[in-house]
């Protein structure tokens, strides 16, 4: 089996595992107030230390949730409504057009059923969101922005979106800038330090991150939030978490996350320069096989120390074929990888991200994504790069339209 | 053989894969996504489109332990079954959507993709047998035959095609879809077309066509009866919903008899005047010469007459031991020898 979609999610690591059988084998609610809650309390608590550390936040900014899309859900929803309460005109928010479903979801029915005015900010052929286009957005009412949120990198192409910069120009204006690193955390230092996220100008100042991504478990994640950011809830019944997020803690669940987190930024820039190496190997065998494939997103190579593009990711197009029809050859040869944006019935749509990019309807539809993560080894390339041409040349007889 | 296994969600698709999967063949079930419009994914409408019908089908797929995959042919589907639905009625035709799909989506779109991603043939759960030798018969369960919907399909089509059904009653299919434990066992069987939600045939065109009001005309008398909203509305042989306050002279009950769009005239009269002798159709599926003695068929739930069928250069002329009632263009008549299917046609004019 050669498992090429890391992006979806990523193999369980041991040390996460044996985190949460540990943990999950102890009785204990970390809101008792007997030994056994004491005991889960500081799992939980030690878990949300070591987010905080890997992050540079402060323990209390980190806030469990059930997920990456929770924390988008609890950030967007929770920073709208309370910047509404505080200050009715605002009803404006920006997102980039190429945000998680995650996202644009939740701003569509913050528009359709909440007044909402949403904005897509508009990104370049690489996936990249200027900030000179924020700063246009902002500039023409800047008192009417409740919230801005731009992801860290793109979940299908892999940019990196220049999130300090960003963060810059939401706050210039006064408005509260959130991210969602959930593909970046673990893959490129997503971290709060430099200026620190209670007092630095170009920190976000909510970040959305989950463990199934980083080698943890599904169902955990968490939004970091700075100190004194007001977010209304979006679940209501005992407030555990800071009153921002109601539910039993997850101490498993923290505890495991905490392992995994802990064992993808340990190693992180020599891990990044192995995916990265990886990755271009992939790239470049690829499109030797199959000369007309074609590389989107940022280019491979970014600037020292400030990669334009996850080193796992390598999203292709090969013009003339179907991506489903890819994705089921290669399966078929044991090659599991993506093809981006799947709607709930699952038939995948040309995806938005690429249409955003200004790629055609065909263009998006003939596309894949190769994700790499803590597992992939040269010999996973290697098998890729054995069976994709066959695979093209097949696909390309059934077409691009059925 | 590497087998593409077209899977509805419902127990003889279901049931189909699973044959074939127990045959040997290396099976991938395929769920086609007809519908376009997301709405009708989430309203649970019945049919073979929804949501839920590509959860059943998924389901299955793990139980038999077969990859599964979606193809989108709403664009297809759209094109090739649904626009020429409404264009059909909008000429006063009475199109069957089902023979449709089959000869354009099935036994072409999916088939020809099949083939060019390397798979030799393609499964689906219809109740009809297929002699090695390509020709089409019943199923061995009269009351679930499905040779009408596919008889107007091409030898070459039929070539990749396999019916793993066609030998087994409902009954059969239903209780051995319970013992492979496979959930959709006594799901109900759709009986509406696919993409009309509620079975309102006549609402449906009206939303897409508009009004286009129109006289119901009596044939004996040639009297205005009453008014009607849009011809499209009615099908050659419909004897409820003509809307008419008067009863006929003879207090017999009255049909439609003919639609005429240009006019948007509608002619009713006595179930007499319905009576079909001779019918014209296409040569969609009819490689004989000469005059072949057999059984016509001309709708899918009906009895067959006697007929003797002749190809007269691209048309096919059929005269009827017995009469049919409410033919209507553009339905398919199929011929029969006995369960043989000889072939088929679409109806182009009846008299």
């Amino acid at each position: 089996m050669t498992y090429l979609d890391h992006a979806a999610t990523t193999p369980m690591r041991p040390e996460a595992l044996a985190a949460l059988t540990a943990s999950g084998a102890v009785a204990g609610n970390a809101s008792s107030l007997h030994a056994s809650g004491r005991r889960a309390r500081r799992v939980v608590e030690e878990s949300r230390e070591v987010l905080a550390g890997l992050l540079g936040a402060r323990p209390s900014d980190v806030v469990f949730t059930g997920g990456g899309t929770e924390s988008d859900n609890l950030a967007l929803k929770g920073l709208f409504w309370a910047r509404r309460a505080a200050e009715p005109a605002r009803r404006r928010i920006l997102v980039s057009a190429v945000e998680h479903r995650a996202v644009l979801d939740t701003v569509a029915w913050l528009s359709a059923a909440q007044g909402a005015e949403v904005e897509l900010l508009e990104v370049d052929a690489a996936g990249t969101v200027h900030p000179e286009t924020l700063e246009a957005a902002l500039a023409r009412d800047p008192d009417s922005v409740a919230v801005v949120s731009v992801m860290w990198a793109n979940s299908e192409v892999g940019t990196v979106q220049p999130v300090a910069a960003l963060a810059g120009v939401a706050h210039r204006h006064g408005v509260p800038f959130h991210t969602d690193a959930v593909q970046a955390f673990g893959q490129l230092p997503v971290t709060v330090n430099a200026s620190g996220i209670a007092t630095g100008e170009d920190a976000p100042d909510a970040i959305t991150i989950s463990a199934h991504k980083v080698g943890g478990p599904v169902g955990v994640g968490a939004l970091v939030v700075r100190r004194g950011l007001v977010l209304q809830p979006l679940t209501h019944g005992g407030g555990q978490e800071r009153d921002i997020r109601s539910g039993t803690l997850n101490t498993a669940g923290a505890a495991a996350f905490a392992a995994a987190a802990t064992a993808a930024c340990e190693h992180l820039p020599r891990e990044s320069a192995r995916l990265a190496a990886l990755r271009d190997d992939l790239v470049r065998r690829v499109q030797h096989e199959v000369p007309g494939a074609i590389l989107n997103g940022a280019p491979l190579a970014g600037p020292p120390g400030a990669p334009r593009r996850l080193p796992g990711n390598a999203h292709l197009t090969f013009p003339g074929c179907e991506g489903d029809s890819l994705l089921m050859l290669l399966d078929a040869r044991g090659i599991e990888c993506s093809t981006g944006s799947a709607c709930s019935a699952g038939v995948a749509r040309p995806s938005h991200v690429l249409l955003a990019m200004g790629a055609s309807d065909e263009h998006a539809r003939s596309s894949l994504r190769f994700s790499l993560g803590h597992t992939s080894r040269a010999a996973d390339v290697d098998a890729l790069v054995e069976a994709i041409g066959p695979v093209v040349e097949r696909a390309s007889r059934a077409g691009v339209t059925v | 053989m590497r087998v593409l296994a077209a899977m509805s969600g419902g127990v003889d698709s279901a049931v189909a894969a699973a044959r074939a999967v127990e045959a040997g063949h290396d099976v991938t079930g395929v769920h086609l996504a007809l519908s376009r419009s997301p709405e009708s994914d989430r309203t649970g409408a019945r049919g073979c489109c929804t949501l839920e019908d590509a959860r059943d089908a998924r389901r299955a797929a793990d139980v038999l332990d077969i990859p599964f995959y979606v193809w989108d042919l709403a664009e297809r589907f759209e094109a090739d079954v649904i626009d020429e639905f409404v264009g059909s009625y909008a000429q006063g035709r009475t199109p069957n959507p089902c023979v449709r799909c089959n000869e354009r989506i099935k036994f072409a779109a999916v088939l020809d993709r099949a083939l060019a991603l390397g798979f030799d043939a393609v499964v689906t759960g219809h109740h009809a047998r297929l002699d090695p030798d390509g020709t089409l018969r019943r199923s061995v369960d009269p009351a679930k035959d499905q040779s009408y919907v596919l008889g107007t399909l091409r030898p070459e089509q039929l070539a990749a095609a396999r019916f793993p059904l066609g030998d087994s009653t409902k009954a059969q299919v239903r209780r051995e879809a319970a013992e492979r434990g496979l959930a959709v066992a006594d799901k109900p069987d759709s009986h509406d077309i696919c993409f009309i939600s509620g079975g309102d045939t006549g609402g449906w065109l009206r939303d897409r066509l508009g009004s286009r009001p129109g006289p119901i005309v009596d044939a004996d008398t040639g009297q205005t009866l009453g008014e009607h909203d849009g011809a499209f509305a009615f099908t050659v042989g419909q004897r409820r919903g003509l809307g008419l306050e008067r009863p006929a002279p003879d207090g017999r009950p009255r049909y439609v008899l003919d639609i005429s769009p240009v006019t948007s005239t509608v002619t009713v009269g006595s179930a007499e005047a319905l009576d079909v002798w001779r019918l014209v159709a296409d040569r969609a599926a009819w490689p004989h010469e000469g005059v072949v003695a057999c059984e016509a068929q001309v709708r899918a739930h009906g009895g067959v007459v006697p007929a003797r069928a002749q190809a007269h250069g691209d048309e096919l002329v059929i005269t009827l031991g017995s009469p049919v009632r409410g033919t209507a263009p553009g339905q398919a008549v199929v011929l029969y020898d006995g369960d043989r299917v000889l072939g088929a046609g679409h109806i182009l004019a009846t008299g």
